[in-house]
């Protein structure tokens, strides 16, 4: 994605790495902004720590939402974008999915309102969400084929 | 949709009543699935999507510049605000600084937004309550508003005015006399709504502890603006993170504890005050002179005295118009706060003159998730009181 900017190491990326060392597979800065890139499989204790941790109290999650870059493998990124509110300080995080079979953790017990937010993900992106109470689809009709939000999905509709 | 509940039933027989999509209470075509026992609230779905039109797909197929038309016609109420928050992702994502001028243009006319849609909003929520008169005298006030929209960007609604790098266009002369007429007018109609509601007993027994949420519960459930800092939690974007030159300006963040539907009510007035303060300050700040794009050849579209004369412009005018402009790959995320809550916009771009991916964070769909939770336990009628407080926009819910 993004060019690499040389910055001096963000606050929040220094104290995930004085944590774990091994959870962050990759930082950038771009325009001010940290990402975040994790394994999906180390997404739920990541959130965890984000969310419980004193000195980052991540309590508000602002939005959840994903990306496709379709033909790449990895396919999807889901994007977490997270606020403290305490300490008035954001981070972004995301994590990769495979094509074939799209699942990341549910967060619905981290931060409650990922509900809704992994729900429009589930209908428009198609990936699955594990360990969600309801995934349904949530803006499109339940009976509805395919994924809109796809890069192969094509603006003309399904047919 | 089927609707199904988990919830156990209460002692009598339980029933699942469907309200909406066509209630006049939900505002638009929100379907909200009760599960009552009696004319108690066990639970309630909110039922979105009916509204549903693809916007964040049909971003990927426009250009940047293209793309601005459409965030208009998310939130209806706001499609100021709506322009401001998109404008300001692409701007923070292409890095460019726009002119003073232009920025405190786009704070006054935010800010002109945000009491237009309270209006709305207190006019609504006051009928669905049935106190009629209130609906009529805040439209009597907003299309003062709006009339100052469509003479500074020709429309009414769907304004389109702010784009990337600055204004459409210069504002009319004589504009500024209009906003002073219309300020110097105003607080005294404020004070006339709040005759007809604050102490009026119908109103405070229809709202006073209806819809109560705890501050933990408000954050973990992501909600924000108005319902957020009725809770007695103090986050508003302008103050946190402030963008548009909003930490010049002097104003206060209302916040009240007792988080009930009759607090909300009482904090977007005070809020609708402080509006008043930021453009009071906006139109002694505004210069009557300058620059109302910022000078990016390539990105944005040249003066059009300079296009019949320069060649360059000509050539940039050309390329913008049908080519776009390219920012740089990378992801960013624009906060900004709108009457409803915490807008955002997150644009990812892989270098091509169209968006790879653009995501609004609707304040609206987030709040109306805790429907249930501001709901539940209480009576039919409550619900209708609850729908109103946490004011919703349907279109910018389904997008």
């Amino acid at each position: 994605m993004a060019e690499a900017v040389e910055t001096p190491v963000h606050p929040v990326a220094s104290r995930l790495a004085e944590w774990d060392a091994g959870v962050v597979s990759a930082t950038e800065t771009f325009r001010g902004e940290l990402t975040v890139t994790v394994t999906r499989q180390n997404l739920r204790r990541v959130a965890d720590f984000l969310r419980t941790a004193p000195d980052l109290k991540f309590d508000f999650l602002s939005d959840l939402t994903a990306r496709d870059h379709f033909p790449a493998e990895p396919r999807f990124a889901v994007v977490y974008h997270l606020l403290s509110i305490t300490h008035r300080i954001t981070v972004r995080v995301q994590a990769w999915a495979d094509g074939a079979d799209p699942a990341v953790p549910s967060m619905t017990s981290v931060w409650p309102t990922a509900n809704w937010h992994e729900r429009e993900v589930f209908d428009l992106f198609g990936i699955r969400f594990d360990g969600h109470p309801d995934l349904s689809r949530i803006l499109l009709p339940a009976d509805w084929e395919g994924h809109p939000l796809r890069k192969d999905y094509s603006t003309r509709g399904p047919r | 949709m089927p609707m199904t509940f988990e919830t156990p039933a209460g002692t009598g027989e339980a029933m699942v009543l469907s309200m909406g999509p066509q209630h006049p209470s939900t505002h638009g075509v929100l379907r909200v699935a009760l599960q009552l026992d009696g004319e108690t609230v066990i639970d309630a779905k909110p039922d979105i999507g009916y509204l549903h039109t693809g916007i964040e797909k049909s971003c990927e197929s426009k250009t940047y510049s293209q793309a601005i038309t459409l965030t208009d016609r998310m939130d209806y109420l706001a499609p100021l605000s709506n322009n401001l928050c998109y404008c300001l992702a692409v701007e923070k994502l292409l890095g460019l600084e726009v002119p003073k001028r232009a920025q405190y243009v786009r704070v006054l006319l935010t800010e002109m937004t945000r009491i237009a849609s309270h209006l709305v909003w207190l006019g609504t929520h006051a009928i669905d309550l049935g106190a009629m008169s209130v609906f009529l005298y805040c439209f009597r006030e907003r299309e003062e508003i709006m009339k100052i929209f469509e003479l500074v960007s020709g429309q009414r609604m769907m304004t389109s005015y702010f784009r990337v790098g600055g204004l459409a266009l210069e504002p009319p002369a004589g504009w500024m006399d209009r906003v002073a007429a219309f300020m110097e007018t105003f607080p005294g109609h404020l004070n006339e709504y709040e005759t007809l509601l604050t102490e009026n007993r119908i109103w405070k027994m229809r709202t006073i502890g209806v819809g109560v949420v705890t501050p933990e519960d408000a954050i973990a459930w992501g909600m924000s603006g108005p319902t957020l800092r009725a809770a007695g939690v103090p986050y508003d974007v302008r103050k946190y993170f402030p963008y548009s030159s909003y930490e010049e300006f002097d104003f206060e963040v209302p916040t009240r504890t007792e988080s009930d539907c009759y607090a909300r009510y009482l904090l977007r007035l005070e809020e609708i005050r402080q509006s008043m303060r930021i453009v009071k300050q906006a139109m002694g700040k505004i210069p009557a002179e300058g620059p109302i794009r910022t000078d990016a050849p390539g990105i944005v579209a040249p003066q059009r005295e300079n296009m019949k004369t320069e060649m360059e412009a000509l050539i940039y005018h050309f390329k913008i118009f049908t080519e776009g402009f390219s920012p740089p790959p990378g992801q960013v995320y624009q906060r900004i706060e709108s009457p409803r809550g915490e807008m955002c916009t997150y644009v990812v771009s892989d270098g091509s003159p169209k968006p790879f991916r653009v995501k609004f964070r609707s304040p609206c769909f987030v709040n109306l998730q805790a429907l249930p939770l501001l709901c539940q336990n209480r009576l039919i009628a409550d619900v209708v009181a609850c729908i109103g407080t946490i004011d919703i926009v349907l279109g910018e819910i389904d997008r």
